[in-house]
């Protein structure tokens, strides 16, 4: 029991030291905003990437939905904080978003997860494509009706609520969600899902059931990066959330290693920074996706199963090599 | 009451009848040995059994304590729960999880965690999780396994691996295992160590064990009663003395005028 404190406060001990980390930055004046841009839009891409690799790396199913998820919850935050242009509406609309994904996760979710095989990358492929054409049919503004998605043209003036500080403390939070949902016994039967579905059933698991709930707690998380997203951006329109997007959280989890949640988290950071760099630098901004692309073509080739594979960062393994009189490298098998 | 009933149970695939009106009852703490030719339908009435397959015709009653449940319909996990586990012919371990894990995940059937004392770490979270990694220890160590706690399933031995699988079956704490041919592919010296194995599982936990098998030297040794099927029906039944002299049987076995 103490020594899991002892793991906890490390883990606590190192969020609280990265932020302090940005924080001191920012102060001195060390960031400018564009980079602040750029760590908050990681911050999103962890949460996605996060999620994502719920599905696909730990209960071994594929979705292709992705931001069709995050556009309820974007969408939901627009609406919602033109309703209630407060603090609370701004964090109600998160539930909302959250309580919506919710609901089609899980009516998506039932009737494909029944079913052993890759049913689910189409069925989600389609509801993300679903949920763009409605919201492209919305109506315009709120005197019209709830629905006002604002169409093609999207919504804009979103109230900005998250700020950099916001998006670390949501990242931090659905981390520690879902780094311990799959560190507990469901979470052990969610693997045991990957592994072997028919032996799992044999054991006593009930794979639709534990398949749902991995597949709805990912979609959740994506719903509330879709409300940070809108709220820090400001302007959002249905084109956000396409099929691209989804392809581009996908990139992610594969470039970090499917299964590893410290690889999404690397991966995310790794990918942002060649993102900003790509972007900033006149020389080779032209360049930027044939770079992109060559660097994914890369670890493909070096690195099938992405930067760390299935490895991740335990601190109960990094306690162990210090005891043991080791050095850096804390990265070890689970 | 026996512990499972299963009356005239058919499978039909098509035009196949791959199990066809089969009748056995298995008594409690019984050591019983299904064999056949191969393709004679042994591994697919295991599957019908534990629910993989839906049966097409009869039944299968399971008895716990005189409470009767009817398997027909139910799923695999379902059927796992009432405490009917089985291994596999083409061993199925999760290969990429720990041995630990292997055994925590049989746990998991009995012993199940609610959702929000996980993701919350409430302190009857770690309870429990010490609770289940000390038991599955114990199970470990009665089969010589403790050593190998945090290797990889996929780098075990093929014999440790089929042993494992054993141990994760018990893990579920079954009243009723079914073997599907865990000597497939060991030389003597492994098939040996199994006769034991399977031996001390049966007086141990008390269980009833139900075994397919091919190497009848095993099959003759520790079971108490023989199945015979051939082309899905049971063609004889009783002590493996009595199988040893069947001429039905020796005929499916080695051919011959009727």
């Amino acid at each position: 029991m103490r020594k899991n404190l002892k793991y906890n406060l490390s883990w606590l001990l190192l969020a609280v030291a990265v932020y302090l980390g940005i924080f001191v930055l920012k102060s001195v004046g060390l960031l400018s905003g564009i980079v602040e841009d750029t760590l908050s839009l990681i911050g999103i891409n962890v949460i996605l990437a996060v999620g994502l690799n719920l599905i696909i790396g730990f209960s071994g199913q594929f979705s292709l939905g992705h931001a069709g998820f995050m556009a309820i919850g974007a969408y939901a935050t627009a609406i919602f904080t033109q309703i209630q242009s407060t603090y609370t509406g701004f964090l109600l609309s998160i539930l909302i978003g959250v309580g919506i994904t919710i609901v089609v996760a899980l009516v998506v979710g039932i009737p494909t997860l029944r079913l052993k095989g890759d049913y689910l990358a189409i069925a989600t492929l389609g509801i993300a494509e679903i949920i763009r054409i409605l919201i492209v049919n919305g109506k315009d503004d709120l005197s019209q009706g709830i629905f006002a998605t604002g169409g093609a043209a999207g919504v804009f003036g979103i109230v900005d609520y998250a700020n950099w500080e916001v998006i670390y403390i949501f990242m931090v939070l659905t981390t520690i969600i879902i780094a311990n949902f799959i560190h507990s016994s469901t979470g052990r039967t969610v693997l045991s899902i990957r592994e072997d579905e028919i032996a799992a059933e044999a054991m006593g698991v009930n794979s639709t059931k534990v398949k749902v709930l991995a597949f709805v707690l990912g979609a959740a998380t994506a719903s509330i990066a879709g409300s940070l997203h809108a709220s820090y951006i400001q302007t959002i329109v249905p084109g956000d959330f396409g099929f691209m997007k989804s392809v581009d959280i996908l990139i992610i989890v594969v470039f970090g290693g499917i299964g590893s949640l410290t690889g999404s988290f690397v991966a995310a950071i790794l990918l942002g920074i060649l993102n900003h760099v790509l972007r900033n630098v006149q020389a080779i901004s032209d360049y930027r996706m044939i770079v992109y692309a060559l660097a994914l073509i890369i670890i493909m080739i070096f690195k099938p199963g992405g930067l760390l594979g299935k490895k991740e960062l335990s601190m109960k393994k990094l306690f162990q090599r210090i005891g043991k009189g080791g050095k850096e490298n804390a990265s070890v098998d689970r | 009451m026996p512990l499972l009933t299963v009356d005239r149970l058919t499978k039909n695939f098509g035009g196949l009848a791959a199990v066809s009106n089969v009748s056995i009852q298995l008594e409690e703490n019984e050591l019983v040995g299904l064999i056949g030719p191969n393709g004679a339908g042994k591994t697919t009435l295991f599957n019908l059994l534990t629910g993989v397959y839906e049966p097409s015709e009869g039944s299968v009653t399971f008895n716990e304590n005189g409470k009767e449940t009817l398997l027909n319909k139910m799923k695999p996990y379902a059927i796992a729960d009432l405490g009917i586990s089985r291994t596999f012919q083409n061993i199925r371990l999760f290969k990429d999880l720990t041995v630990l894990d292997n055994v925590l995940i049989g746990f998991n059937s009995k012993n199940k965690q609610g959702i929000f004392s996980s993701v919350l770490r409430l302190p009857s979270f770690y309870r429990q999780e010490a609770e289940l990694k000390e038991r599955s220890i114990e199970l470990l160590k009665i089969f010589d396994m403790e050593n190998e706690l945090e290797t990889l399933a996929r780098n075990l031995p093929y014999g440790q691996q089929r042993r494992l699988e054993i141990i994760r079956a018990l893990a579920t704490q079954p009243k009723l295992l079914f073997l599907d041919e865990p000597a497939a592919g060991m030389n003597p010296q492994e098939t040996a160590e199994l006769t034991e194995l399977i031996r001390k599982i049966h007086q141990e936990f008390g269980i009833t064990i139900v075994l397919i098998e091919h190497d009848m030297s095993l099959v003759m040794d520790v079971c108490e009663r023989l199945y015979v099927l051939e082309y899905g029906q049971l063609i004889a039944q009783g002590t493996p003395a009595e199988i040893k002299e069947n001429k039905r049987v020796i005929q499916a076995y080695l051919g011959g005028e009727i």
